[in-house]
């Protein structure tokens, strides 16, 4: 069996992982970057749409063009080890950790390395996991994979579709789909709200005319061998009207229904996971329950900008060099989530210098106020013109925001929304 | 005249109001930059989009190309465009940002690779 | 095969067909198994509960009692020359009041009489030391450590192909819909213009048992439909026992179990509600509150959130509380094999057995052959092995290290080894191999599937389905449909919220 030795091996070769990667060998660390893929790039390949990189880059960018600056900084790197088409299947933490990865060309590789980074990102929420009722014809299809089957592999999956989820991933795929000649019937969205941004209710559904039913679910799934059609269900207070039911004839069935970090190989670290975020438990640093094992980007909490990943992923690789370094932090305070918030990464903060948090608010509310409070005494307030569940926040605290503070013996930080 | 709309410049989706008597005395309001003012008059005169598709790419393996517009095009022209693009085939190799079709329909808007295709293996 | 006559047509196969047809294989004896699927197992077979019974639910003056208490032992050689996932985990049978025992103690009065081996009754402490994760409230029970669990497909898979390596011809996609009978052989007629003919016809269609009966006129009767729903849950899930876990049967039914699997994921379920329908097997929102609450009241850990999908699958009922397994009186040399509900996975061996010597009865002469082999090649499951023994493996077969299905584990050399073993549609290799079967349900393998397949059997893209003709996957390829000029547009007005 081939034996290599690493300074750090970051599962994922997507947004994060690439970001990560980067960083860390940019800072002279030797890296393995694993992708199961036979590209790099993730899932930014397959969303050849536009809107990427506004924030990091200035520029109106689609998803290869993003994916692609990333892919060649890390080609410019020496001590970057890329491993396609590899899947770590067997992990021992310990000191240092082992990762056992399968490929065709190489078989089973054994890895050690003193740092791990997590940047697997998530997988779809699929028919199984929300139940629809019905019969279980080809043609159910979560929009992901869609997306991947038309924009990589030019595969058609139907000719008239229903789309249940009005999230981002929905909009933009019925906008995908009638752009390839399938006509799509309408989206069906259970919130009495869309989901995705406006500009893709305009761009995605306005501009085709393709009706939005809010406050509405897909009931039942027709059809023996190939969905023939959908029953539709308007919800009120809550609760499904089924006397108002109607039908939708289609013979495809687009899932958006939500995201879960993919943390298979985190258990197998023996990672303790968040079931608020359904990813790791994370400190000041990114660092989760298990010393040396760290996690980015999606797999860590489900992100809405690829920005904030490349963002986030950078700063998680700046702590994997402080730790390979052994300057890690030692002090690590808690913040938790408070009034109307679901929660907030990482789990810890650290004391002296700047931090940076996402988090993800429980209400739709324009001039909101984002309050960090220390034992009921706000620290720092910061306005929003615009909360919603869908749209993550980012914020920073800096040392004098955290200075403010200095005198409590408590440091346990809460974050509010109002 | 008044029409509300939003703007798709950017993810931020100003919520604009758009006034007008005639095509020089249009007012809007509600935007946070200039994207906003233009976007808001195009959406009215000649409303525009950018496009984005992939296109058969001959490697051998099922793997396609994806492609935008190089700036928005008239949403008229966007679905001959892709059926267009649908019957272009190439070879590789492709450089990110090479021009595929130039200056459709007279438009000066091209159509560019957003991804390098390097030789088939 | 003499003028080109078989000696016997087995019409379905299920785990009933498979089971006689390869204990046929291991006679002189030219067999054929007719499928209308496209694959086998794709009837009753695929949904089954996956449960081998531990032999004390029915007196052996049943076929049920006495085929299912001999079916049990012959589990243990048939892995071994089988290679199906199967597991001796045992079986609870868990009682929460005193007049709950009484039933339990009958139970087991029933599987001392059948000659059960290890059969226990259990105290509170010795059945809650059996399973913690039983709810406290439980007082007792009865333990049967002959009691198991296996994958009803994949046990089929491979009793087919070890029919097959032994001779016997499969013919899917073989719908009989007309029987003719000469003077000496039927002449059977499948849906597609096909035709055979054979000696001796052993009916073991399942759902379609009795049309299959009025095909060849022999005996009227009615298999009636019973729908039983049931939810598969993820193997991380917190309620997850280590046996099989049943409540205490009532007259109707066996009740909600929670059921381990070989492979570590659990389900718990099945309902059982009769329906008119044969080929409905959708399942529906109100099953749902009901099952978890049973199965929750066994295990209280069983929580919702571990859901995977839920499925539903159809008993074929008869009339009468036993299998109906004899010689036609009506056409002599006509087998019947119907009403195969539960415990008929169970008995399934031993129905071969007991099929086998009806058929002699019936008059036809078997010999056994020397040269029949009843072991199958394994093909290696790459998530069985160690990294080492992958890595020795993959120096040899470079395709066991492109690891297709991440979620199950499933390389690409065993897609490659189910397609190659006629599983050409999307559930065949998913119930070969597991792939599809994981927490993503297909998310981010099924595109590689559909690229091997293609590679594999030279099908287009259009033409792979999910489980025969009708359930294609992909319609037409990007570009196939011209794109039309969308209906009068809005362009950015809103009325949103």
């Amino acid at each position: 069996m081939i034996e290599k030795i690493y300074d750090a091996v970051v599962f994922g070769g997507g947004s994060a992982g690439l970001a990560a990667a980067a960083r860390i060998a940019g800072q002279g660390h030797s890296v393995a970057l694993l992708e199961r893929e036979n590209e790099l790039g993730g899932i930014l390949n397959q969303c050849i749409h536009n809107g990427f990189g506004i924030q990091r880059f200035k520029e109106d960018l689609t998803g290869p063009e993003y994916a692609e600056r990333f892919i060649e900084m890390v080609g410019e790197l020496d001590n970057v080890s890329i491993f396609l088409e590899t899947t770590a299947l067997e992990v021992t933490p310990g000191t240092p950790h082992s990762v056992f990865a399968y490929s065709k060309r190489h078989g089973v590789i054994k890895i050690e390395s003193r740092a791990i980074i997590l940047a697997m990102g998530c997988r779809e929420r699929n028919r199984g996991n929300i139940g629809i009722p019905g019969t279980r014809p080809a043609g159910v299809f979560t929009a992901g994979l869609a997306q991947r089957l038309i924009n990589i592999d030019g595969y058609m999956p139907g000719r008239r579709a229903v789309i249940l989820g009005s999230g981002d991933i929905g909009l933009i795929m019925a906008r995908r789909l009638t752009w390839v000649g399938v006509e799509v019937l309408g989206v069906i969205e259970i919130q009495g709200y869309p989901s995705g941004l406006t500009r893709n209710i305009v761009q995605c559904l306005n501009d085709f005319n393709i009706p939005l039913y809010l406050s509405h679910t897909v009931s039942e799934i027709r059809g023996q061998d190939r969905v023939t059609g959908v029953k539709v269900t308007p919800l009120e207070e809550g609760k499904m009207v089924t006397a108002k039911s109607f039908d939708l004839d289609c013979d495809t069935i687009l899932l958006s229904v939500g995201l879960i970090p993919d943390n298979e190989l985190s258990r197998k670290f023996g990672v303790h996971l968040n079931p608020e975020t359904g990813g790791p438990f994370v400190d000041g640093g990114l660092m989760s329950s298990v010393p040396g094992v760290f996690a980015c980007g999606n797999v860590l909490h489900v992100h809405d900008l690829v920005d904030y990943v490349s963002e986030e992923s950078e700063r998680c690789a700046s702590f994997v060099v402080e730790y390979l370094n052994g300057d890690y932090h030692t002090q690590h305070h808690p913040i938790v989530s408070g009034a109307n918030v679901k929660y907030v990464i990482p789990n810890k903060y650290l004391p002296g210098m700047t931090n940076r948090f996402y988090l993800r608010s429980l209400i739709v509310k324009n001039k909101a106020e984002l309050v960090i409070t220390l034992q009921g005494e706000p620290l720092k307030r910061k306005n929003l013109a615009h909360v919603q569940p869908s749209e993550m926040v980012s914020f920073l605290l800096n040392e004098q925001d955290l200075s403010r503070g200095s005198e409590s013996r408590e440091k346990k930080l809460e974050v509010s929304i109002y | 005249m008044e029409r509300k709309m939003v703007c798709i410049s950017c993810p931020l989706g100003c919520r604009l109001t758009v006034t007008w008597e005639d095509e020089n005395d249009v007012a809007v309001k509600g935007n946070k930059c200039a994207k906003g003012e233009s976007y808001a008059w195009e959406e009215i005169l000649a409303p525009k989009r950018v496009v984005t598709a992939t296109v058969r790419a001959a490697t051998g393996a099922d793997r396609r190309l994806p492609v935008k517009t190089s700036a928005p095009i008239l949403k008229g022209y966007i679905p001959a465009l892709l059926n267009r693009v649908y019957k272009l085939e190439l070879r590789p190799p492709i450089v990110r940002g090479q021009v595929l079709l130039k200056n459709i329909e007279g438009t000066g808007v091209d159509l560019v690779a957003t991804r390098t295709l390097r030789e088939s293996v | 095969m003499k003028n080109n006559i078989y000696d016997v047509a087995i019409v379905g196969a299920g785990v009933v067909g498979a089971s006689i047809a390869r204990k046929l294989s291991a006679y002189a004896c030219d067999t054929v198994i007719l499928e209308k699927e496209w694959d086998v197992s794709f009837g009753v077979t695929k949904t089954n509960s996956g449960i081998i019974h531990g032999g004390f639910h029915y007196p052996t003056s049943t076929l049920k009692g006495r085929l299912e208490v001999l079916g049990n032992i012959m589990f243990d050689r048939l892995q071994q020359e089988l290679h199906f996932p199967f597991r001796r985990c045992g079986i609870l049978v868990v009682a929460f009041t005193v007049e709950e025992m009484k039933t339990i103690e009958k139970l087991y009065m029933q599987g001392v009489e059948n000659k059960v081996i290890g059969l226990e009754l259990c105290n509170r402490d010795r059945i809650h030391s059996l399973e913690p994760k039983l709810n406290p409230d439980v007082v007792g029970g009865l333990h049967a450590p002959s009691g198991g669990v296996i994958e009803p497909y994949r046990f089929v898979f491979s009793l087919i192909e070890s029919a097959k390596k032994n001779g016997v011809e499969l013919r899917t996609r073989f719908n009989v819909v007309k029987a003719e009978k000469k003077k000496n052989h039927f002449l059977i007629h499948g849906e597609n213009g096909q035709s055979l003919r054979a000696r001796y016809l052993v009916n073991a269609a399942g759902l379609h048992a009795d049309e299959i009966s009025a095909i060849f006129n022999a005996e009227r009767f009615e298999i009636k439909p019973f729908k039983g729903q049931e939810f598969l849950l993820d193997r991380n899930a917190a309620g997850l026992p280590g046996k099989v876990v049943f409540p205490v049967p009532t007259t109707v039914s066996k009740g909600i179990l929670v059921i381990p699997t070989p492979e570590g994921t659990c389900m718990v379920g099945p309902t059982s509600i009769e329906q008119k329908d044969k080929e409905d097997l959708s399942t529906t929102q109100s099953n749902f509150e009901m099952i978890f609450h049973a199965a929750r009241r066994l295990i209280p850990k069983i929580s919702e959130r571990d859901i995977i999908t839920a499925f539903a699958g159809l008993r074929p009922t008869l009339k009468g509380n036993d299998f109906y397994i004899a010689v036609s009186e009506r056409q002599p040399k006509l087998v019947q094999v119907a009403g195969i509900q539960s415990p008929g996975l169970t008995a399934a061996p031993a129905i071969g057995e007991y099929v086998k010597d009806l058929l002699k009865k019936a008059g036809l002469v078997l010999t056994e052959r020397s040269d029949f082999d009843p072991y199958i090649a394994e093909v290696p499951r790459i998530r069985r092995l160690s990294p080492y023994e992958a890595d020795a493996l993959i120096q040899k077969e470079p395709a066991y290290g492109e690891i297709i299905c991440r979620c199950e584990s499933v390389s690409e050399a065993e897609i490659v080894a189910a397609i190659r073993r006629g599983h050409t549609t999307m559930d065949g290799i998913k119930f070969y191999t597991r792939a599809q079967m994981g927490r993503c349900q297909g998310g981010f393998c099924s595109y590689k599937i559909l690229k091997i397949l293609q590679r594999e059997t030279g099908m287009s893209i259009e033409e792979i389905t999910k489980r025969g003709p009708g359930s294609n996957i992909i319609t037409q390829r990007v570009g196939d449909l011209s794109v039309k000029a969308p209906p009068a547009a809005v362009t950015g007005t809103e009325e949103l919220k």
